[in-house]
């Protein structure tokens, strides 16, 4: 069947510092898919290797600098004025989008940098002799309550709470010291003034505010705020904790499957979210493929569900590996409330709050991988964890795959589109062709073989705004966003 | 005409051939080699993810989904060959064979000497390296210098010499799943601190190591040192079993021993056992596709790792 797709067209280049972007726009029906901008987040200069530490390796290499780059996760705020990204190196990034003009219409607002800064260090745990990696696995933003953007964002153990704030201006006429901050002789001082705000180039700091640590004894996860705005769970293998956000040296445990003897352990948490309109209720999905929606006014240990989201196995397609396809390695509520999205290796499913037999809906991601199970379970692919997005409006699904490609499911016509985040894709003019994967016979001009798919290029992480069809894709190292144009 | 054994896809399972108007005789020698065949495939994957759960990354903590997946797996494929009886079959052979020759223990105990050979022979205090190389090449290349590399190539070479017919250096995995999941408490109850310290000490590295952490390689290079030298004096011959090492496999409580004279047995004498045992059910050649392309495969890995380490 045929499927009318957009034609992307370039609108402008422009080359920021330190990072390149190229713009493209598109005119489409339903694929969001437009203004295309490339963020080639790069190690800025060569000290930064130096300083940074990477796993305290003995090995340093080029390639060892840049998988500090390596993107671990990408997050809108919740307008989408701004855009996180944290990587494997503890640094976050933000975007922020620039604010449309009126005399410039056509072009919608392009994503800039806003703050960078390092997040979290790498740490040596000395009782464990094993380190604690700095990389930033879930970026979660605070809704806005002022001038000022916080977000936590955390690694392997600790949560942070980063304030990000504009300066622009700054007291000058100190009586005790002078402008470049030098102690002034009180023998020169004749006169007291009041110092007086002025104004200054326009500056981004950010501070950390809150450090949530020696809480959890295996890898975190996830992170979910409430929608209560006073707390927030984090989620690692075992166990999931509630924080305020103002305390940092208590959390409360919410949910703790660890068996009592280590040997029946047999399933783990792989990822946990607050639903978005009731602050009692949370959802955790597990490595058997089960999710599990727990109420927080029935019990303070929420170890018994109160409803549990299961489809029974096919018998039909039973293998060694049907049980680590089935881990779910993201879940996500719809912006309604009122459906959840999980995402296992091979598909991604919809399912309705008030039916657990069964998924509402289930989308093949990448189908004709069934067959090479073995070799992607020989080379730990088969462990990869995607993550999948709503659009703002619920009817668009959105999740990554291998070779750059990321694939987008619409609900309601249930049509379906694979594309490629690549820098080939991104020239001036180019149009961003949907992708198609042939699975064995003739192969058609355009088409890819399984075969030649990179396993080693995938998208695990990716977001879409919250309101307009802007979604950021990141590609190992690189960050793409595609926006829609509005004529 | 025999029909032509097509390669099977794992997921597939296991199906007759289509036998219409041919031999019975020759349908039946065909659906046999289609089992043994599946069985070599379920046994392949048995040692890789044995393999992978005794590849625990050495700096970090390893990813404790990817490793109860692995070892659910592992239980899967067991369960299974229990029910099959290919498990007694294959336990029973091989503690026959162990009892038999005492070759086995000798001949681990002649690698571990070695193995202090050739570090005396370093001039230096290097643990005892590690041979194994996995698929996740990244610890294994931040774990190793230079001559750690070259010292796990000669401990390699020097295994393989002794054992000929036991080129993969590879341990078992159960030892190795350990640590990738025993976590130390904060205030539980003690036994459990017994139980992870013991396995700490002995397989982590912690400890008496206490100065040499500093080197962060070296740690690694112990507490995986350990883990491959370690065991086997535990495992050989008679086993006094570690209650650390118990810990795997304890709900399959009498298979354990079996699954690990299974285990050592095949890394000494990998030839014999289950391989035999799959042959004389069919009349397939000598050499099973897997151990030799898995020993091929270490062999590959470990001079690729030497090739990193050394070379670029």
């Amino acid at each position: 069947f045929l499927l009318a797709f957009p034609s992307i067209t370039l609108i402008r280049t422009v080359r920021f510092l330190p990072l390149f972007h190229v713009l493209i726009s598109v005119k489409g029906p339903w694929i969001p898919v437009s203004l295309f901008l490339v963020y080639k987040i790069k190690t800025q200069m060569d000290e930064e290797i130096d300083t940074r530490k990477i796993n305290n390796s003995f090995l340093r290499d080029h390639n060892y600098a840049t998988e500090a780059d390596i993107i671990s996760t990408v997050e809108f705020n919740s307008t989408g004025e701004l855009l996180a990204t944290g990587d494997k190196g503890g640094r976050v990034v933000v975007f922020q989008r620039e604010q449309e003009s009126k005399n410039q219409p056509h072009r919608r607002g392009e994503y800039n940098v806003y703050s960078t800064f390092q997040s979290h260090e790498p740490e040596f745990d000395y009782l464990k002799s094993l380190e604690i990696e700095e990389k930033i696995n879930k970026i979660r933003w605070l809704p806005q309550q002022n001038a000022a953007y916080f977000l936590l964002s955390t690694n392997d153990k600790t949560v942070k709470l980063w304030k990000v704030s504009e300066r622009d201006k700054r007291p000058e006429g100190y009586n005790l010291k002078d402008e470049e901050g030098r102690i002034r002789d009180p023998t020169t001082i004749t006169a007291l003034r009041v110092p007086v705000l002025q104004p200054m180039d326009l500056m981004v700091e950010a501070t950390p505010r809150r450090v949530f640590s020696n809480a959890h004894t295996y890898h975190i996860n996830s992170i979910s705020v409430n929608s209560d705005y006073e707390t927030y769970m984090s989620t690692d293998d075992l166990r999931i904790n509630l924080w305020n956000l103002e305390i940092t040296n208590r959390s409360f445990n919410i949910v703790d499957i660890k068996p009592a003897n280590m040997e029946m352990l047999t399933e783990v948490i792989t990822a946990a979210e607050f639903q978005p309109s009731q602050c009692n209720t949370f959802v955790y999905s597990s490595s058997k493929g089960s999710i599990r929606l727990c109420d927080m006014r029935a019990s303070a240990l929420c170890d018994n569900h109160s409803k549990l989201f299961e489809e029974p196995e096919d018998p039909s397609n039973r293998s060694f590996f049907s049980e680590i396809i089935s881990s779910i390695s993201d879940v996500k509520f719809s912006h309604s409330g009122r459906y959840l999205m999980t995402r296992d290796y091979l598909t991604v499913k919809v399912w309705d709050l008030n039916m657990e037999s069964k998924p509402l809906e289930t989308y093949q991601v990448h189908d004709y991988l069934r067959s090479k199970l073995c070799s992607l379970y020989e080379n730990d692919c088969i462990f990869d964890k995607f993550e999948c997005v709503w659009n703002g409006s619920d009817s668009v699904i959105m999740t990554g795959s291998y070779n750059n490609f990321f694939r987008m499911f619409d609900r309601n016509t249930k049509r379906d589109v694979t594309l490629e985040a690549s820098r080939e894709n991104s020239k001036p003019r180019a149009i961003l062709k949907p992708r198609k994967v042939c699975v064995g016979g003739k192969r058609r001009k355009d088409e890819i073989s399984v075969d030649s798919l990179d396993f080693s290029k995938k998208i695990l992480h990716s977001a879409w705004h919250p309101s307009e069809n802007i979604i950021a894709v990141a590609a190992t190292n690189n960050l793409y966003i595609f926006q829609d144009k509005v004529n | 005409m025999f029909p032509k054994g097509t390669k099977r896809k794992f997921s597939d399972s296991r199906e007759e051939p289509v036998a219409g108007g041919e031999d019975v005789n020759q349908s039946s020698l065909a659906a046999v080699r289609m089992l043994s065949s599946y069985s070599l495939q379920r046994q392949s994957l048995l040692d890789m993810s044995l393999i992978k759960l005794q590849l625990c990354h050495m700096l970090v903590e390893p990813n404790l989904c990817r490793s109860v997946l692995i070892a659910n797996t592992v239980r899967q494929i067991q369960e299974e060959m229990t029910q099959d009886g290919t498990w007694q079959i294959m336990t029973q052979a091989l503690s026959a064979a162990n009892a038999a020759a005492q070759c086995s223990a000798d001949r681990l105990v002649a690698t571990e000497v070695l193995c202090r050979q050739t570090e005396a022979a370093q001039g230096e205090q290097v643990p005892k390296p590690f041979p194994v190389v996995g698929s996740e090449g990244c610890p294994a290349e931040e774990v190793l210098e230079e001559e750690e590399e070259a010292a796990a190539a000669e401990v390699g070479m020097t295994m393989s010499t002794v054992s000929p017919q036991a080129p993969t250096s590879y341990l078992p995995g159960t030892f190795g799943m350990d640590p990738c999941w025993e976590e130390e408490e904060t205030g539980e109850d003690d036994d459990d601190d017994d139980e992870e310290e013991e396995e700490d000490s002995e397989e982590c590295g912690s400890g008496s190591e206490g100065e040499e952490r500093e080197r962060d390689s070296l740690v690694e290079d112990t507490r995986t040192a350990e883990q491959v030298f370690g065991t086997f004096e535990i495992k050989n011959p008679a086993p006094s079993p570690d209650p650390a090492l118990e810990e795997l496999f304890s709900d399959v409580d009498a298979s354990y021993y079996d699954l690990d004279t299974v285990l050592t047995g095949m890394q000494s004498v990998p030839k014999m056992g289950p391989y035999d045992l799959l042959e004389s059910l069919s009349s397939h050649g000598p050499s099973p596709l897997s151990s030799s392309t898995s020993c091929r495969s270490d062999l590959n890995e470990l001079d690729h790792i030497m090739e990193i380490i050394v070379g670029s």
